[in-house]
């Protein structure tokens, strides 16, 4: 089992405030890994919300290779963090050379492409650096998107926090995710660590997904070409955000109705049955059959909840105006924002998503037998 | 023998039959019941003639020889009376003074069984017993990480599509524009193969239709029967339970001309059409009632004279081209009800199954597949045919389903199996691994009469006897001294007693791999077995 944390704040946050949290919840992990996600940027990156951040671990010739192939493409480094490495480094954790995190300046040529042009050039880069880093073994690539930030290592989180020095000033953001792993792959990969990426969706998952190779098979077989990877089971759950509101042009809200469909008088009494029923039918292969709660950031800076159909994973949301959390655990919650009102805390069920916008001010809830928002 | 009597080439004694009957002269009260219900006149009542050497007691008097008579059953040798192994003999006994057994040595009865140069037919199944189905296991056990679920109290959904279903953008397309969408079926995964009305008995068939009426309405439980060629009922196709009928077209056509007449009166949609090109048990061979059981109602319903064999043709004579039969066959089909019932073929398993299926992904009235594999059964066919005609269903499905995987259309076909599911007894195992390896759902026949009506047939070559309306169980004669024998009310119980343990049991085999919500077709990762090549073959894990 793994634990996660989610915040999202109306002013930046460091990501070691996540990392406490997971620390608290460490009965359930076992600290052999750490994902953070960081969207919304403060600092520096603030003031470049448009400007494409590539984030992942390199080697020293991996860097040469990935200068040399941006400055083909005309792409210009604009920011970087430059992490300074203590001589030691922590138990568990491998020594690596250079953890990056990069803002870049289009090339020039690009100027007055679309939104829609620009997510498939940057999608395609990661993916095409990705495979080269994997061919030699010298590159890690986890996201290349604008106002987005990942970092992922392997090794108790708050340790690797700490070692990263992640509390520093210039690396916050108002909208965290964080994993906590709970090792079940046995050989580490990082593209097997949560949170998972794809165009600006991300999401992260506790437990384990039953039915991954039929899903995985279907995804395959979309001819999408960021429907890759799966080196975890979870990786779909992300795969299938996409799909649903890239594909399928729906809201989050529908999200659910994919993964968990309604069943029985339940389907046959909703308001939208007809849409419902052939969604379902389309949709079967990507219905998910385990135990899993996920949590998720979508572009427009909103964090959502989910569970699966059988609601067997822990999950709460909290807070107060301004400052919510997602967490596995109470206790997380209680680590971050102790002084909210916990008569409001929510624990999303089988039928609920809980979303926070980007106002920040309050947890809405979707049931998946409310009616759906009309389709634009 | 006696010495002086010639020894014709086909001469047999009893041990070189097959089943050889052991009587038991100190039990048999000669009561006549197991000649009156062998169904093949295998006994007889015999004279035998015994001499007993009686010594004398005192020192006077001399040995003598008495020759006695005394009667009881005798078995007969020729190749057209031969035990068939029925053990129906055994079970009118009252003193239990008789029983087949099996011969210890090679029958020398099937050298034989073509006098005048006919070949033999017979009903049932392949003679070849076992199969690959069940050496496969369910691996993947959900433990500490997703805990397994709890068979008895999660909510299952246990259905499957049946119909064409639309590529998800499509749909979506389909629904906000008011265009049509093809007509899914949502149906419980066991479907009740193609049996014919002719081929089954009155009282088996009217079980079997209420069994599932039964499960239906009163269990809630969607399950599909399917008539095969041999027409419908006609109150049948006037009432509301058409909806549960899955109504077949073969190539001898019998009994459509009343079902195209009474469209106009039917009060629901039938739950779909399967057009059969193929057969598991005879493939490439046509449909074959013998004229022993048609009688008037079979003749009525099919629409054919009293007493002839009713020999269908191998293919659809209306063809010039396969792919455009098939087309033209689904397409009137469909148009025949309005576009709202699913159509879709069934061919035998055959290395060609490949190129059958790429026809019908580019076919959008094509409903499904069904296949059937060289275990399915018959009522009639040929020996030959039978026992080695055909392909294993395992890795026919398995290649079809990868291939659906490969074009992305493994949600928008369904595929159905059919043929050796519950082969020898393990039905819901058999049918889960079928499904895990990307069938959406299956057929059973030969099961179901035996689970169901107690047919005694085996893969043994244990009766068998279904061709010549002859079935001391009544299941597959037209014979009312026969079938009698069946009361309907009996045989829908136990239909319904066989679909709520295999409900039970599929539930125990997908709970513990952390399914409920959605059948696991195609989770091939669930499965293995401990033949390498099998594994390779399948693309399942090898495990010992
Ligand atoms: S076993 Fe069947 S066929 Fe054989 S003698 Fe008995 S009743 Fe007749
Ligand atoms: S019992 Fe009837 S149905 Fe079964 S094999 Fe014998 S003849 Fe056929």
């Amino acid at each position: 089992m793994c634990r996660l944390f989610a915040i999202t704040s109306e002013t930046p946050v460091s990501p070691i405030l996540a990392l406490g949290a997971l620390d608290v919840m460490r009965e359930g992990h076992d600290g052999s890994g750490v994902g953070l996600f960081l969207r919304d940027l403060g600092g520096p990156f603030d003031d470049m919300k448009d400007a494409p951040i590539l984030s992942g671990i390199f080697t020293k010739d991996g860097i040469k290779r990935l200068d040399s192939y941006m400055m083909n493409l005309g792409f210009m480094t604009k920011y970087k963090i430059s992490f300074k490495l203590p001589k030691t480094t922590p138990e568990g954790v491998p020594r690596r050379d250079v953890y990056l995190i990069r803002a870049y300046e289009y090339p020039e040529e690009w100027e007055g492409r679309s939104f829609e042009e620009l997510g498939r050039e940057l999608m395609s880069i990661r993916l095409q650096l990705r495979e080269m880093g994997q061919a030699q073994q010298d590159m890690i690539v986890f996201s290349f998107w604008p106002d987005v930030i990942m970092v992922k290592e392997i090794g108790d989180p708050l340790t690797v926090g700490k070692y990263l020095n992640l509390d520093r000033e210039d690396l916050t953001a108002r909208v965290i995710m964080a994993q906590g792993r709970q090792n079940t792959n046995y050989a580490i990969n990082l593209y097997a660590c949560h949170p998972f990426f794809l165009q600006g969706l991300s999401t992260m998952t506790n437990g384990e997904n039953t039915a991954f190779v039929p899903i995985k098979e279907f995804l395959m077989s979309r001819g999408f070409p960021g429907y890759m990877g799966f080196q975890s089971d979870s990786e779909v759950f992300t795969h299938i955000l996409h799909y649903t509101l890239a594909s399928l042009g729906f809201g989050i809200e529908a999200y659910k109705h994919i993964i968990t469909p309604l069943q029985g008088a339940d389907l046959e009494d909703h308001p939208n049955a007809p849409l419902l029923k052939q969604l379902k039918q389309s949709c079967r292969r990507m219905i998910i059959d385990g135990p899993n709660c996920v949590i998720g950031s979508l572009p427009d800076h909103s964090l959502f909840m989910v569970q699966d159909r059988k609601k067997l994973r822990p999950g709460v949301v909290g807070g107060r105006p301004g400052q919510y959390a997602f967490s596995s655990e109470i206790c997380g919650l209680d680590a971050v924002i102790p002084d909210r009102d916990k008569r409001n805390d929510f624990q999303p069920m089988h039928l609920d998503t809980a979303i926070v916008g980007p106002d920040r001010q309050e947890i809405r809830i979707c049931r998946q037998t409310d009616p759906l928002p009309r389709q634009h | 023998m006696p010495s002086n009597r010639p020894i014709t080439p086909s001469t047999l004694s009893i041990k070189d039959l097959p089943w050889q009957i052991h009587w038991n002269k100190d039990k048999c009260t000669l009561c006549g019941s197991c000649t009156a219900v062998c169904p093949v006149n295998a006994i007889e009542l015999g004279v035998f003639r015994k001499r007993t050497v009686e010594t004398a007691l005192g020192i006077e008097g001399s040995a003598s020889s008495v020759f006695k008579v005394y009667h009881g059953i005798r078995q007969r040798t020729d190749a057209a009376y031969a035990c068939v192994g029925c053990a129906m003999c055994t079970q009118v006994c009252p003193n239990d003074a008789i029983m087949p057994y099996r011969s210890d040595e090679a029958p020398k009865l099937p050298y034989h069984i073509n006098q005048g140069g006919q070949p033999r037919r017979r009903g049932g199944r392949r003679n070849v017993p076992g199969g690959i189905l069940d050496q496969i296991k369910f691996l993947r056990i959900s433990m500490l990480t997703d805990p397994a679920l709890d068979a008895g109290r999660h909510e299952f959904e246990v259905r499957t599509l049946l119909g064409r279903v639309l590529p998800p953008e499509e749909s979506l397309k389909h629904f906000n524009e008011n265009g049509w969408v093809p007509p899914v079926r949502e149906i419980y995964p066991l479907i009740i193969g193609s049996m014919s009305f002719g081929a089954l008995s009155p009282p088996m068939w009217e079980g079997l239709q209420m069994g599932v009426a039964y499960l239906n309405e009163e269990l809630k439980m969607p399950v599909r029967m399917c008539t095969g060629e041999g027409g419908c009922p006609p109150r049948l196709l006037r009432s509301r339970f058409l909806q549960y009928v899955i109504l077949q077209i073969a190539s001898g056509y019998f009994g459509w001309d009343e079902i195209i007449h009474a469209i106009p009166e039917m009060k629901v949609d039938p739950c779909a059409i399967e057009i059969k090109y193929g057969q598991g048990a005879k493939p490439g061979d046509g449909g074959l009632l013998m004229w022993n059981k048609v009688n008037q109602l079979i003749a009525a319903i099919r629409g054919v004279p009293v007493g002839v064999s009713l020999p269908s043709p191998p293919t659809h004579q209306t063809q010039y081209s396969i792919e455009e039969s098939v087309a033209k066959m689904i397409q009137s089909m469909s148009m025949a009800w309005g576009f709202r019932v699913p159509v879709y073929p069934k061919i035998s398993a055959t290395s060609t199954a490949l190129a059958v299926l790429n026809n019908l992904t580019r076919n959008g009235f094509a409903a499904g597949l069904a296949i059937d594999g060289e275990d399915g059964g018959t009522g009639a066919a040929y020996d030959v045919s039978m026992n080695s005609m055909g392909h294993p269903i395992a890795s026919n499905i398995r290649d079809c389903y990868l291939n659906l995987a490969a074009l992305g259309k493994q949600n928008e076909i369904p595929l159905f199996a059919g043929g050796g599911a519950g082969k020898t007894g393990n039905l819901a195992a058999n049918a889960a691994a079928l499904i895990m390896l990307g069938a959406s759902g299956v057929q059973i026949g030969k099961y179901i009469m035996q689970a169901a009506a107690g047919c005694l047939g085996s893969e043994t070559d244990r009766c068998n006897i279904c061709n010549v309306g002859l079935c001391p169980k009544g299941i597959t004669s037209q014979d009312p001294r026969l079938y009698r024998r069946l009361n309907p009310e009996d045989v829908a119980q136990r239909v319904v007693d066989v679909y709520l343990s295999f409900d039970t049991e599929l539930k125990k085999i997908i709970a513990p791999l952390g399914r409920s919500t959605s059948l696991p077709i195609g989770m091939s990762d669930a499965l293995g077995i401990n033949d390498f090549n099998a594994a390779e073959r399948l693309k399942i894990q090898y495990v010992i």
